[in-house]
């Protein structure tokens, strides 16, 4: 009790001395994502990602002497909430924000960031609009979009799989549609196989059998799902049940573990695509731990993009010397800065330079990389 | 106060909800990482709890039972009305009407934008709880896929901005005018339905309207919205985001009052007696020479059309319409909106609205619990406020001799 | 393309069809004999079956735990499911229900959507809002290996389960007395406590049957698809109450044959048209049947006086 006290005192003390010695403003982070409801297990780690790493910038006597503050701000990926959390954000005199999480929210959010002025980067909204359309200049993202997602699942279904006959399947969604959509492109520009099916199955259903047995109606011989892991283990579970065996490949969103656990054996063999294994950088090893120490349990989703979402904007803030949007722009787009996934800066798009996609496969209970 | 017999029972009701709760509230798994949480003193909290509620509620329904009867309970019953009637009173009531109006006009001034936006968005429940009372609080017809048609005017303005670069205010009409088709539409089918079937078909209605949107990508953009939809404008004026937004805020307050004004008119007019008539009895209303299926029908429409309008405001505020924003929960919060504030009455659903939609707004503080303590709320409310917050004052005529 | 024999396709699509009915069956039978005896849609029943499938879930985790054969987790796990989910529907029919039962209509409906909004909240916290694997409970039978491709264990299991469950239930209100004073109360509630019957305890009972069925749907579907989490019960509520609906709500036949009518046009619409509108065909055959039979396939017409 004593101990917490003290260091308490030490950290008001410290944080009082530096406004006294700079008499800055602090400067203002926004934080916005899902930190609650039933998406919060992808938001929880991004808001871990920026509190740590701002914790050891704000140790180190911030940026050009600023400390910085972080405004959190939770919005459930619902996109009529993110839409006034934008505008709390923006109204507290935001000037640059790390997030939404969601496709969806995100999009919702940005036309009020990008009219504020204000500077959005996404550790994990990967609709490719929301970089390609130009819409939004003022948005960069720390993760590939779902066209090049698609693209690593198209070449390796084509390629390294030789399928002739795909069926692709989707959840109707916003993020496993797009991926679905795009897939369904680039396989018909290839024109080296050919989409037997293509559909949506209802998200919650019971039961997935009929679309099952239409997969095996058609003689697919492999089957691209874009969604989450509760309705691809269903899926995958019910096609390895009617001993139908081709492969199956998916995209991050079934990159989890809890995708092997709850498919189990029916698990086994199945391919999913996922941000690049960062497991050996030093950097992304530095904040695992951190994590770890600080929570302990492993970090969950797209928290080493979230690190690097964060690291590059700070890194870009201190570069630019203010939180003046043009400036910051201008250090994201040259400014190279070390992440989990290496040295990495941004495209005119605001897309990342630097972070792509492996292939993974279960083998033995475990995502094992295989390209 | 208390009789061995209030212990007793309360004692029992404890360890009736230590039971109860055992499993999911004392054992904790995670099946991903196999592990198994005890956790004992949860359930002596609640059983503790309960314990404490139920002799609370007992001395209370107790205390409450003893003061009615030494106020002798017709007194009290005049209470509500004598308040009613000084409402009615002019002196009283415009002072009053002015206080909540001049509130209302200086919000913007005085907190934040984004309160400003929390209370749009409630604004605009209070449009979309005013149309829906035309259907269940009015006419008695039980809707639960109202939202099909907040959704058809959202996307109205959504398609129609996109494609034909038709501005706020040529689609607000249109949008308000389509959802009145949908109406109709809707209405045909279930003519014949009563009470509960009623509800079904509506829900199923809502249900295909949000599927049609998601499925049909070529035509609504699919899961993935349609965004970049332009605010009001107010004659080519170039508005910063802040002004658009009070701006926004005093738009939805004309459109609230012009709600107020013409369903006001509506329910004291020949189709809406219709309207309470069907509510009342449909064979008696039908005996009586009202054209039922008209009345109907006009319900559905009358009661869709301000949806549209209001779903024309939510993409505008929003700028970003998905068919996500259009579920049934959302529809059941509409319905909440009607049946909180009372059925019928349009100062209630005021209230019930901006209840409602602010109150999960305030209590974030306690996010974790805020949707338990909504949920909670509304069963306790129906419990001890059946009739909602404000019950409907049916006009009564006496006869002077 | 079409080198795949029709016949056999349509057999595996009947007996999809007819595994999801079942499912929607076990919860409908809980909505149908609610409405039939206080005219209450309950929305919160399909929570009751949620808390079914977690119950199970906690209860086969302690189980394994303790190491015991996995014909006793299933039989306990299940017994624990439809113990507890009973004792949440008689509570929840005490605590939210009997006050308003002489209030207006729409009060018990609101009611019912608040408490089904606490319940889900209320598992959120005391539980998880993420997806939790579901062991697989049903063994597989060795004997089922030829047909595997047009029927699974579980399939089997969830058909004969919910026949056996629906058969007993019918049973129970055709013969017993209690089943004789529910259909009383069903008719006439005043009529009922005139001749002596308990209407309080009749609709306790009804609420305990009817959670009970929920329960075991939830532990069946649960083993079924191996994972549960707590937005399960919104959506096969949902869609039991639509086939409730169908078949006429508030007679029990009619509740079964909704049920099973619902699950094969899902199935059949995805199986020859697409799943993208399987939910739009399901909805549109309910409004198609209403039109026809505004009292549903079974449900009696009432005729109502001035």
């Amino acid at each position: 009790m004593l101990k917490t006290f003290k260091i308490v005192s030490i950290c008001a003390a410290v944080a009082f001395a530096t406004a006294l010695a700079f008499a800055g403003e602090p400067i203002k982070i926004g934080v916005a994502g899902a930190h609650s409801g039933d998406l919060a297990s992808y938001g929880l780690p991004t808001l871990k990602a920026a509190q740590l790493i701002v914790k050891d910038i704000n140790a180190n006597g911030g940026i050009n002497g600023s400390e910085i503050e972080l405004l959190i701000e939770d919005e459930a990926c619902k996109p009529e909430i993110a839409t006034s959390t934008a505008t709390k954000l923006v109204s507290s005199g935001v000037k640059v924000v790390i997030g939404h999480i969601c496709s969806g929210a995100t999009k919702a959010a940005l036309p009020i960031y990008r009219d504020a002025k204000v500077i959005a980067i996404s550790p994990s909204a990967t609709t490719p609009d929301l970089t390609q359309s130009g819409d939004y200049p003022n948005f960069y993202r720390t993760i590939g979009s779902d066209a090049v997602q698609a693209r690593y699942v198209v070449d390796f279904t084509l390629h390294t799989l030789k399928a002739k006959k795909i069926a692709v399947i989707h959840d109707k969604a916003d993020y496993g549609k797009g991926l679905a959509e795009y897939a369904l492109k680039f396989i018909k520009d290839s024109g080296e196989a050919k989409v037997v099916l293509f559909e949506g199955v209802t998200q919650g259903a019971p039961d997935y059998s009929a679309i099952v047995q239409k997969i095996k109606r058609f003689r697919a011989d492999a089957v691209i799902f874009g969604g989450y892991h509760p309705e691809a283990s269903k899926i995958v579970s019910r096609m390895r049940q009617k001993r139908l065996s081709i492969p199956f490949i998916s995209d991050d969103g079934v990159k989890d573990d809890t995708f092997i656990k709850v498919a189990g054996k029916y698990a086994e063999g199945v391919y999913a695509t996922g941000p690049a294994d960062v497991s050996q950088s030093p950097i992304g090893i530095e904040y695992r731990e951190k994590f770890k120490q600080s929570e302990g349990k492993e970090p969950g989703a797209f928290f080493d993009n979230a690190v690097t979402a964060t690291l590059a904007l700070t890194n870009a803030i201190a570069k630019a010397g203010s939180t003046d949007p043009k400036a910051v722009a201008t250090a994201l787009h040259n400014e190279e800065v070390d992440t989990p996934f290496g040295k990495i800066k941004f495209d005119d798009k605001g897309d990342p330079i630097g972070i792509g996609f492996s292939i993974y496969q279960v083998q033995e209970g475990k995502y094992v990389q295989v390209q | 106060m208390l009789t061995a017999k209030d212990v007793r029972q309360a004692l029992l009701i404890g360890l009736w909800f230590m039971f109860l709760t055992f499993p999911l509230l004392v054992i904790k798994v995670n099946t991903i990482e196999d592990t198994i949480i005890w956790r004992w003193n949860n359930m002596f909290i609640i059983g503790g709890v309960c314990f404490v509620a139920t002799l609370a509620l007992r001395s209370g329904r107790r205390l409450l039972v003893q003061k009615k009867q030494e106020d002798a309970s017709l007194k009290n019953s005049r209470l509500s009305s004598r308040i009613r009637t000084h409402l009615h009173h002019k002196m009283v009531y415009l002072p009053l009407l002015s206080l909540v109006l001049l509130f209302f006009i200086l919000f913007p001034t005085q907190f934040s934008t984004y309160q400003t936006t929390i209370m749009t968005t409630a604004l605009m429940y209070v449009v979309l709880g005013l149309g829906l009372n035309i259907v269940v609080g009015v006419a008695g017809l039980l809707d639960l896929g109202y939202v099909a048609f907040y959704a058809v005017g959202a996307y109205s303005y959504a398609l129609l901005n996109l494609h034909f670069g038709l501005g706020f205010w040529t689609v607000l009409p249109v949008a308000g005018l389509l959802a009145a088709l949908f109406g109709v539409l809707l209405g045909f089918p279930v003519l014949r339905l009563r009470g509960d079937y009623l509800a079904i078909v509506t829900l199923g209605f809502g249900e295909i309207i949000r599927m049609v949107l998601e499925n049909w990508s070529e035509f609504s953009h699919g899961p993935s919205g349609i965004s970049n939809i332009p605010r009001p404008g107010l004659f080519g004026l170039d508005l910063s985001l802040n002004q658009s937004i009070i701006y926004t805020y005093y738009l939805m307050m004309l459109m609230v009052a012009f709600t107020i004004f013409v369903v006001n008119r509506l329910q004291n007019s020949r189709i809406g007696r219709a309207w309470f008539a069907l509510r009342e009895d449909d064979i008696a209303c039908q005996a009586m020479g009202i054209d039922k299926t008209r009345t109907k029908l006009t319900a559905f429409a009358l009661g869709a059309f301000w949806a549209g309008m209001a779903g024309v405001f939510f993409a505008a505020q929003n700028t970003y319409v998905s068919p996500k924003s259009f579920t049934f929960l959302e529809s059941a919060i509409i319905l909440c909106v009607v049946v909180l504030g009372g059925m019928g009455s349009i100062i209630g659903i005021i209230l019930g609205a901006l209840i409602l939609i602010l109150l999960p707004e305030y209590l974030r503080a306690i996010s974790d619990y805020r949707m338990l303590v909504f949920g909670a709320t509304l069963v306790l409310m129906m419990i001890f406020r059946p009739q909602g917050i404000i019950s409907t004052v049916r006009r009564t005529y006496t006869l002077k001799r | 393309m079409y080198c795949y024999a029709p016949m056999e396709y349509f057999i595996e699509l009947t007996f999809s069809g007819l595994t999801r009915g079942s499912i929607y069956a076990l919860i409908a039978l809980g909505y149908t004999m609610v409405y039939g005896i206080i005219g209450l849609i309950n929305f919160a029943h399909g929570e009751i079956y949620m808390i079914g499938a977690f119950t199970a879930l906690i209860a086969s985790s302690v189980l394994t735990y303790l190491g015991l054969p996995l014909p006793a987790i299933l039989i306990l796990a299940a017994l624990a499911a439809i113990i507890w989910s009973a004792a949440y529907g008689y509570t929840m029919e005490k605590i939210a229900y009997r006050p308003l039962r002489d209030a207006p209509r729409l009060s018990p409906l609101i009611s019912a959507i608040g408490m089904s909004i606490f319940l889900q909240n209320y598992v959120q916290l005391a539980q998880t809002a993420d997806y939790l694997p579901f062991p697989a409970l049903i063994p597989e039978f060795d004997f089922l290996e030829p047909y595997a491709g047009i029927v699974g264990s579980t399939d089997l299991v969830i058909l004969v389960v919910s026949a056996l469950g629906m058969i007993g239930l019918m049973l129970l209100i055709k013969y017993t007395r209690t089943g004789k004073a529910m259909r009383a109360t069903a008719q006439d509630k005043k009529m009922a406590l005139l001749l002596g019957i308990n209407v309080d305890r009749i609709i306790s009972i009804t609420f305990i049957i009817g959670s009970g069925l929920a329960a075991l749907g939830g532990v069946l579907i649960a083993s079924h698809i191996g994972q549960i989490n707590l937005y399960i019960g919104f959506i096969a509520g949902i869609k039991a109450f639509t086939a409730a609906v169908l078949g006429g709500i508030g007679s029990i036949p009619g509740a079964v044959l909704g049920s099973y009518i619902l699950g094969l046009t899902e199935a059949f619409a995805t199986g020859y048209v697409s799943s993208d509108y399987e939910d739009v065909f399901a909805f549109s055959l309910l409004v198609l049947i209403l039109i026809f039979r505004p009292a549903g396939l079974l449900g009696k017409a009432t005729i109502e006086k001035v």
